[in-house]
């Protein structure tokens, strides 16, 4: 049953993700690939539709999963699911806001999960990284064709803007325009 | 107005106005539900940031929820919790439709190939800004490359290394960590 799938696999997200938008990617990234779901591609095309329409990346991102592998209802339950874990568990840490914030435990907690979740982001750059370089997988290595090339050259601005704080949604307009040019000129 | 009522309104309106992830999110509450609505102080917005961070779940939903019970109980965070919600859902199916039509356009596939690298370069960044956030020591960076080695090369799934790495955490700051503060800051 794929609306119970998507609502359970993102109660799970939602439950293990800690931080903003990007800290689920590696989660999303390997329960969409594990039920097959979704192409690694199609994950990154999400991200970026998700980073240029309103709304927060979590919320954008577990509708567009849910509308793509299970329609509208589908959409309706995997939004249900990331959202229920968040929700539950505010509502009982609002209740117990000063022990929470004083607690040893959450602090421990917390002194191994800030680390752990740039390193789990650090390995959705890199799985990202060989979707975007190597979309044919390693053997069929295309260093030499012009895909690569574009790509990195797209990436190399896209980092240079990103880095001089140029707004995301700039950085996804210039990358689809530079995609759509290099493309019909290179005939890729 | 009924305080729920509002509650709904005013997360909606943030809702359709955030652009990115949960952080971007911050600056609009504060201006809505400090300034404007005056339902919190300054001092209640930090604590809102605290909370997300430290809990389970989108950053945007965590605000949520914790300003809507803190307002107007349970009742209060559904509705603010629905509001932030709905903007993203309507928008997404809408777009999802869109993109289903226009999939098979070379023009939107030519876009695609190069939006890919694009947002390649806008996780790099996250990644980055996390990293300068977050308190540099031994123990930190440990965890760090443990994490990305065990996902990217061993492929161990994000929800064990998420649960491995917080267990490890609790353990080592209740032997070897003193005080709560000695490096926190």
């Amino acid at each position: 049953m794929i609306w119970i799938e998507l609502f359970l696999t993102f109660l799970k997200i939602g439950a293990f993700t800690f931080g903003g938008g990007y800290a689920m990617l590696p989660l999303i990234q390997s329960e969409v690939e594990r039920h097959g779901w979704l192409t690694q591609a199609e994950v990154v095309d999400f991200i970026a539709v998700s980073e240029s329409t309103p709304g927060p990346l979590a919320i954008n991102m577990a509708t567009f999963v849910g509308i793509r592998t299970g329609g509208m209802f589908g959409a309706v339950c995997a939004t249900l699911g990331v959202v229920l874990p968040s929700f539950a568990i505010i509502l009982i840490v609002a209740k117990f806001y000063e022990r929470f914030r004083k607690s040893r435990a959450v602090d421990g907690v917390m002194y191994g999960l800030r680390p752990a979740v740039i390193g789990l982001i650090g390995a959705a750059f890199l799985s990202v990284g060989m979707t975007v370089f190597f979309p044919n997988g390693l053997k069929n290595s295309v260093f030499s064709g012009a895909g690569f090339w574009l790509s990195l050259g797209i990436f190399a601005l896209g980092a240079v803007l990103a880095f001089k704080k140029i707004h995301p949604i700039a950085i996804i307009g210039i990358s689809a325009v530079i995609g759509i040019i290099a493309g019909y000129a290179l005939g890729l | 107005m009924n305080k729920n009522l509002d509650l709904f309104l005013t997360f909606m309106k943030i809702g359709a106005f955030t652009f990115g992830g949960g952080y971007a999110m911050i600056p609009l509450i504060q201006r809505e539900v400090c300034d404007n609505k005056q339902w919190l102080n300054e001092d209640d917005i930090l604590e809102v940031v605290a909370i997300a961070e430290s809990t389970p779940g989108p950053v945007a939903i965590n605000a949520a929820t914790f300003v809507g019970s803190r307002t107007a109980g349970t009742l209060g965070a559904v509705c603010a919790t629905l509001g932030v919600v709905l903007p993203s859902f309507l928008i997404i199916s809408l777009v999802s439709c869109i993109l289903k039509a226009f999939r098979e356009s070379r023009a939107v596939q030519y876009a695609f190939m190069g939006i890919r690298a694009g947002v390649l370069a806008l996780i790099l960044k996250a990644v980055y800004t996390m990293f300068m956030a977050t308190k540099k020591h031994a123990v930190s960076y440990v965890i760090m490359v443990a994490a990305l080695v065990l996902t990217a090369f061993l492929k161990i799934d994000a929800v064990f290394v998420i649960i491995g790495c917080a267990i490890f955490g609790l353990i080592w700051s209740l032997i070897f960590r003193k005080e709560q503060s000695d490096d926190m800051d």
